[in-house]
């Protein structure tokens, strides 16, 4: 049954993949996506990335007591976490369950409301016309989401640092300076390029696919949820073993 | 003209269309009727291409559907109109976005082209001044009003109407339909409309194929449905009492019209 899945899965994305019937139509979805998907997740990724930063100092200053060891480290733990784990892999659960459920639910909708047979009984490929302005827009607009929650999570975390006393403004910088790779970023943001092509794709396939009516579109909802953080933490693993093992 | 040849459809062991054959005529409003679960639904999406069938085929002016390539079966779509039972309208998009949408996608015209027709194709289906509306902000029967616009939009050779008068009132229903036959000799498009309803049948079936358990069990006319003998027709048609003694009416007089 999962192989039929799959595979069903595969097909759907090699509709999905064929050059637009009118690019200009294209264009004006692929807007409106960034705006549905991206922008309009700014104000909650920023939210939980700069309390979620707060956080992650103080549990790394409860755990760094020791005063052999220089305060500093509680920043460049801080800033690890942040670029390596919590803004890519955190966002991206966040994501699946906000934009996921969205995607699914509003793809199901038009499903069971004959709004896609419509579109093919015009001729339309309804698949490429509603599913690839949210891939593209997903892709390269949520790398920039991630950007944005990294340095709001460091962030939030000079600030808690500062405002609790756990660790001097100075060293917190120096922390977050100190042995900085620029491939953490690289890093982070490849997961998110993939991460984020499954939160468009999973749930278009359980929206496109629904069958019953609105009690199935809820079901549908749910599974692409599921499914999609399923395969972000399983790709969260394969990723992180090729890129940093 | 859409020719159906010996169509059989099989879901698992369950034989829903059972080797049916009819010719819808052009210009003409062609009806298929019957009861829930006679094979309707199967019947026009087969035709429509949206399920294809075990065996059969369905040729479009000569076209036979299955033997074509992709790009000419887009081409026979772009040549269909469909007002589905629940009229599909993109309820992201206003009337207007609606009607316009397969101009946008199928035509090069210009954006003024665009709103001369949309503005005529309103008019024709007796609906104005709706343009900047969502689908949920109007009514039942002007989002019928709308999905027919929208059908007919890039002048169909085909349209097909699904149930067109479900959830309407008696009144809007005959208004509907009168709309449809219009817009059938208007465009002189092969129509092609399922439907349950008696009272669409004889205000404009100008040619009805009844089905039951997946086969054609009668053909005929709105005048020939109250002179003919067939059971199962008079067990569908004339299961009220009013139509009943409407059909008594019909026959003492000797015609219908």
């Amino acid at each position: 049954m999962y192989l039929e899945s799959i595979g069903k899965y595969a097909l759907m994305l090699k509709q999905v993949f064929k050059k637009p019937q009118k690019t200009k139509i294209f264009w004006e979805n692929y807007f409106k996506e960034v705006e549905d998907l991206g922008i309009k997740s700014i104000g909650l990724v920023s939210f939980i990335s700069f309390f979620i930063g707060g956080v992650v100092t103080i549990q790394t200053a409860r755990n760094l007591s020791n005063p052999l060891i220089d305060k500093m480290y509680i920043g460049f733990a801080t800033i690890k976490s942040i670029i390596l784990e919590f803004a890519p892999t955190f966002n991206s659960i966040i994501l699946a369950g906000i934009v996921g459920s969205y995607i699914a639910s509003t793809i199901g909708t038009m499903r069971i409301s004959e709004q896609i047979d419509a579109l093919d009984i015009m001729g339309v490929n309804s698949l490429n016309y509603l599913v690839l302005p949210k891939v593209i827009a997903a892709v390269t607009f949520y790398p920039f989401l991630i950007l944005i929650s990294m340095f709001l999570g460091v962030f939030g975390g000079w600030v808690v640092g500062n405002m609790t006393g756990m660790i001097l403004s100075n060293d917190y910088l120096t922390g977050i300076r100190y042995m900085f790779d620029g491939f953490d970023v690289a890093y982070a943001l490849i997961k998110t390029f993939v991460f984020a092509f499954f939160i468009a794709t999973i749930p278009s396939y359980f929206g496109y696919y629904v069958k019953g009516g609105s009690l199935e579109v809820g079901r549908a909802a749910t599974q692409a949820v599921i499914w999609t953080s399923v395969n972000i933490i399983v790709f969260n693993y394969i990723l992180t073993q090729l890129l940093l093992s | 003209m859409i020719e159906v040849n010996n169509i059989r459809k099989s879901f698992g062991d369950k034989k829903v269309l059972k080797g049916i054959s009819a010719t819808f005529e052009t210009g003409k409003t062609n009806m298929i009727i019957g009861q829930s679960g006679a094979g309707k639904t199967v019947f026009l999406k087969s035709m429509l291409g949206l399920i294809e069938p075990d065996e059969g085929y369905i040729s479009f002016d000569g076209r036979i559907w299955g033997e074509l390539n992709l790009e000419e079966k887009r081409k026979i779509r772009k040549e269909v109109g469909v007002v589905f039972q629940g009229n599909a309208l993109f309820d992201s998009m206003t009337i207007e976005e609606n009607i316009k949408f397969p101009m946008r996608m199928f035509t090069k015209m210009s954006p003024a082209e665009k709103k001369d027709r949309v503005n005529e194709v309103l008019e024709q289906v007796n609906l104005e001044g709706v343009n900047d509306k969502f689908p949920a902000e109007i009514s039942g029967g002007q989002q019928k009003r709308v999905a027919l616009a929208r059908a007919i939009v890039l002048y169909p050779k085909y349209l097909f109407c699904d149930e067109p008068n479900s959830g309407l009132d008696p009144k809007t229903a005959i208004i509907i339909d009168n709309l449809i036959h219009d817009l059938t000799v208007r465009y002189n498009t092969t129509t092609v409309i399922n439907t349950h309803d008696m009272n669409s049948i004889m205000e404009i079936g100008e040619k009805i194929i009844l089905l039951k358990n997946g086969y054609k069990q009668w053909e005929g006319n709105k005048s020939e449905i109250f002179f003919t003998d067939n059971p199962d027709l008079n067990d569908f048609v004339f299961s009220s009492s009013l139509f009943k003694k409407v059909k008594k009416l019909v026959q003492k007089e000797g015609h219908f019209e």
